[in-house]
């Protein structure tokens, strides 16, 4: 408990894009409620305040944190040990910190081929090819910035995790409800779930949700979505258009299909199911109403792209986290 | 950890112990995997000898064992025995785990640090998996008496006849217009040189009236569902634009048909047969077949001689295709072989060279019933030979085209030799690589045809040619061989050569294997469930395989496979219900969203949609435990039994030996 008696909240944002802390603010007059409720003690983008007053904290001090991004660089490893050191409850919370989300598809690639085509693209005005390296010496002293892993990492590959929040960002309304949840529990009128458990979410695939008409599957070409007019009743998968509805986890309120888009896994696997990319496309291939080889090959050549269509989001979080080549130390 | 786990390794003689440290593997699971639950390790001469399985019983009874996993060989051997073992003493048999450090590793290494290593790491995996295992019962199900003959050649004729003379239905399904098979094309058999078509042809007016047998020829099964003791089958009945009940089999309709064509099967191409017709005089069933494609009334509209003519109003010109669902038990599977097309060894000249024929060719030119009456003439259809040459091993023993031996064709050769000096006189050259004759009788045939003086030159024959190079050759095919046992190239003019062509896996095999639910080997045949100790079971419960489709063999072996077949069917169906693997996949109804994505994968047709749930259910009489259901379902709301995503990721920790060695796993 702090001065003024309300327990403490955090928010860190490691690798990822921003979106979740939006996601948050996107509560809306909700967000009163955490300030009522907290005292926000350390949240970069939303206030100012510096690595070394959560280091003077207490262990355990800190109620509530809210850790967005995946574990890129050593940067984002020391913040995410030390809020775990602080925090009673740390939450892993979007699609990053649960299974990598789209940075982990750079796990695909070892770290020098990534430096390569951000420094000497022919976009890039690099005449010196230079590289950024972790150290630099400039008049006033030395600089460091964080050095890169070799392949990206969930919150729980590097700490302990008490609960997941899926989604790329959470659902604000299934963000609003867990607040109101860990508001109901500080009151006393509620229990906080077991450890481990998925919160903001629900237990079944975004099928359930799904309003769509869906009959069995006979799947002859794989469609892209720029290239048909998908129809407003039929099940998008039926349609040729490959829509990860089945395999993703529900608590979306299968928001992309019902406007016409094919749901692409953000929520993550459905629960109990260990490798997103891999239940999809045996389920995505088993529809394939074809048993010649060569027809099959060509209505598979409609997936151009398969390590980004299956594990956009969970690549790091998959059986295998990543490709050889990014393994291998160099 | 709470599960007390007894871990026995097998030395199986040397067999296991030959390549692996078994006292060592046994003494490292003791040791290292203790914190897994292993409370003893124990290694054993033979583990499936009764001491050794008393062993285990003891354990189990002594110290509480609550799993149990032998290292020996593979589940398909032992198994079962195992799971016996443990059963008797009062263990669920499905707690048992058996892991295969013979097939999987002794027998392919030769180095013993590597198989001892190896032999840990399955063990390993095997210790995490029987783990997950759960306590299960096996299912019992009634058997349908009833059971399908594929094939109305031989093999299939024997089996049909054994399970019909034991009381029970037979339904034989046959592709052409008549039972008889490739044996019916046949003039003599060896070595005894009995008429084929006198002995073949009381079983087959047996099969044809016998009560117990439904025969469906001009059919094909076009689908099977099912499994072992309740098979539902669909038999494809092609239209002989013939009404059966009204058809007496008079033959005046083939009398009186003007068209002529070619019978490139009874007849190999060698004679004609009208558009409708029956294949033989002795067909079984006696009803003829109207060949549309061929059929004068078919192509322009006009003739219908067969109509006007038949006595009873038969023909029935619009008959369609019928689709004839069935019930079976089981099926025994003899759909026969086909012969090598010597087309592909062009340097023979079949084809080109008039008188240069085919082994069944042959047949049908010697065989009494045949195009020419059984008189052996060349392609004029009135010279007999003076000279024939008979080429053993035509597409069989050649890397080329088939690596296997044809098994029939040196006693064909021999026969052939014999028939065409009986009749002719003609001087008769065998070329031969290996002259085999291993069979009953066959050895003192091969001395007899050496004694008719006929003349056998040890070599592969590298061109039958008709241009001529030296004096004697002019109008004679020229056979170039190198004769091996005197060294020396010959040139061998000859009036007539046979070519005693390979037998091949028929063309259809793989889509009829697919059909079935059974495997192919690399040279096409159908595999057996073990080549030594099952030659007529398959992998598929209730499905066995007798004849040709197993492999190349002669008509004795074929009748003894159909015998051992309808044997192995009788047998089940007087148990009249069978325990089936309790391996079945479910759906968990709170994580199915009612995709539907395994609706249509389920080859046994288990799965159910409830529209009104918008969930899918799998109908458990009817799931197999194949699991396509539970790899396909991208919710991973279908689990199987016995091969839960724990168990098998578990397996797969064990052999990485993540159990004992926590691995760095992330290089940073």
């Amino acid at each position: 408990m702090t001065s003024n008696g309300k327990p403490k909240f955090a928010m860190y944002w490691a690798a990822s894009c921003g979106g979740c802390e939006i996601a948050v603010l996107n509560i809306h007059e909700k967000i009163l409620d955490v300030d009522a409720n907290f005292e926000v003690v350390f949240w970069p983008v939303a206030m100012d305040a510096k690595y070394k007053d959560v280091e003077a904290m207490e262990d355990g001090s800190i109620l509530l944190t809210l850790f967005n991004g995946a574990i890129r660089n050593d940067e984002n490893e020391h913040i995410a040990k030390l809020l775990r050191q602080k925090s009673k409850i740390l939450v892993a919370f979007g699609s990053c910190a649960n299974e990598g989300c789209v940075p982990a598809l750079a796990n695909l690639s070892p770290v020098k081929d990534l430096m390569d085509t951000v420094y000497t693209t022919v976009s890039t005005e690099n005449p010196e090819n230079l590289r950024p390296q972790p150290t630099t010496t400039v008049p006033e002293g030395e600089l460091y910035i964080p050095t890169m892993y070799p392949i990206v990492r969930t919150l729980d590959q590097v700490v302990d995790v008490d609960y997941y929040m899926p989604g790329c960002p959470p659902e604000s309304h299934q963000i609003a409800a867990v607040i109101d949840l860990v508001i109901q529990v500080l009151q006393g009128k509620a229990q906080l779930p077991p450890k481990g458990t998925v919160i903001g979410a629900g237990g079944s695939t975004v099928c359930d949700e799904c309003k769509r008409k869906r009959d069995v599957k006979h799947i002859k070409e794989f469609k892209r979505i720029q290239h048909v007019m998908i129809d407003p009743e039929l099940c998008i998968l039926e349609q040729g258009v490959i829509c990860s509805g089945s395999a993703t986890r529900s608590g979306c309120g299968a928001l992309c299909p019902a406007a016409g888009s094919p749901c692409i896994g953000c929520y993550g696997p459905a629960e109990g199911a260990l490798d997103f990319g891999a239940r999809l496309m045996t389920a995505v291939s088993s529809v394939i109403d074809s048993n010649k080889p060569e027809e099959i090959e060509r209505i598979l050549d409609g997936i151009p792209d398969p390590a980004g269509m299956f594990y956009r989001f969970n690549m790091a979080g998959s059986l295998l986290r990543a490709s050889r080549p990014a393994w291998d130390k160099k | 950890m709470s599960e007390k786990i007894g871990v026995y390794v097998c030395h199986c003689g040397t067999n296991i112990a030959g390549t692996v440290d078994v006292e060592d593997v046994a003494k490292w699971a003791a040791e290292q995997l203790k914190h897994r639950g292993v409370v003893i390790a124990r290694d054993y001469k033979f583990m499936c000898s009764s001491l050794g399985q008393e062993l285990i019983q003891k354990d189990i009874q002594e110290l509480g064992l609550t799993r149990v996993v032998v290292a020996a060989c593979s589940p398909h051997l032992h198994e079962r025995t195992f799971r016996t073992a443990c059963k008797n003493a009062g263990l669920n048999p499905y707690l048992c785990e058996l892991v295969s450090i013979r097939e999987q590793c002794s027998w392919i290494h030769a180095d013993k640090v590597v198989g001892t290593e190896k032999s840990k790491a399955i063990l390993s995996g095997g210790v995490e998996r029987v783990i997950w295992h759960e306590a299960l019962e096996p299912l019992r199900v009634p058997i349908h008496p009833a059971t399908l003959v594929v094939g109305g050649g031989i093999a299939g004729i024997q089996a049909a006849l054994e399970i019909a003379d034991a009381g029970f239905p037979v339904i034989m399904v046959e592709r052409e217009p008549s039972i008889g098979g490739h044996m019916a094309q046949f003039d003599k058999t060896f070595p005894t040189l009995d008429c084929s078509a006198c002995i073949l042809t009381p079983k087959m007016v047996d099969v044809g009236n016998h009560p117990n047998i439904k025969l469906l020829s001009w059919a094909e099964v076009t689908k099977v569902d099912g499994y072992v003791g309740n098979f539902q089958v669909v038999v494809k009945q092609k239209a002989r634009c013939v009404v059966t009940e009204l058809c007496t089999g008079c033959g005046i309709c083939v009398e009186k048909c003007p068209k002529k064509v070619v019978d490139d099967v009874f007849e190999a191409g060698l004679g004609k047969r009208k558009a409708i017709y029956t294949p033989f005089p002795q067909a079984v069933p006696k009803y003829p077949v109207l060949d549309r494609e061929n059929c004068t009334y078919f192509i322009k509209g006009t003739c219908k001689a067969c109509e006007k003519f038949c006595p009873t109003g038969a023909i029935d010109f619009n008959q369609k295709d019928e689709y004839l669902q069935f019930d079976v038990g089981q099926i025994i599977l003899a759909t026969g072989w086909e012969l090598f097309d010597v087309r592909r060894i062009p340097q023979y000249g079949y084809g080109r060279l008039p008188n240069v024929l085919t082994s069944l060719e042959f047949e049908r030119l010697s065989n009494a019933a045949g195009p020419t009456g059984g008189k052996i003439v060349m392609k004029d259809g009135v010279t007999a030979p003076k000279s024939v040459g008979i080429v053993h091993c035509v597409g069989s023993r050649d890397k080329n085209y088939n690596a296997y031996c044809s098994s029939i064709c040196c006693m064909q050769s021999l026969k052939f030799a014999h028939l065409v000096h009986e009749r002719t006189g003609a001087e008769v050259h065998n070329f031969y690589i290996d002259i085999r004759t291993p069979s009953k009788g066959y050895e003192e045939f091969y001395q007899r045809l050496l004694e008719e003086g006929t003349h056998f030159v040890r070599g592969k024959v590298a061109d039958i040619t008709n241009s001529v190079r030296l004096p004697g050759e002019e109008g004679k095919l020229v056979i170039q061989v190198e004769d091996t046992l005197i060294g020396k190239q010959r040139r061998i003019p000859v009036d007539m050569v046979i070519l005693s062509a390979g037998l091949e896996p028929r063309h259809d095999t793989k889509e009829v294997a697919r059909l079935f639910g059974l495997s192919c080997s690399a040279d096409g045949w159908m595999i057996e469930r073990h080549p030594k100790l099952d030659p007529v079971a398959t992998m598929t419960d209730g499905i066995m395989i007798a004849g040709c489709l197993q492999g190349p063999k002669d008509i004795p072996a074929s009748v003894a496979q159909g015998a051992a077949a309808a044997a192995r069917v009788v047998g089940k169906i007087q148990q009249k219900e069978i325990s089936i693997e309790p391996v079945r996949a479910t759906v968990n109804q709170d994580k199915c969203s009612g995709c539907r994505i395994c609706n249509n994968l389920c080859p046994f047709n288990a799965i159910l949609y409830h529209e009104d749930r918008m969930v899918s259910e799998v109908n458990p009489a009817l799931c197999q435990g194949c699991g396509t259901c539970v790899a396909a379902c991208p919710a991973g709301a279908i689990t199987g039994t016995g091969f839960s995503n724990e168990q098998v990721l578990a397996q797969i920790e064990g052999l990485l030996m993540l159990n004992v060695k926590r691995m760095e796993t992330i290089p940073a």
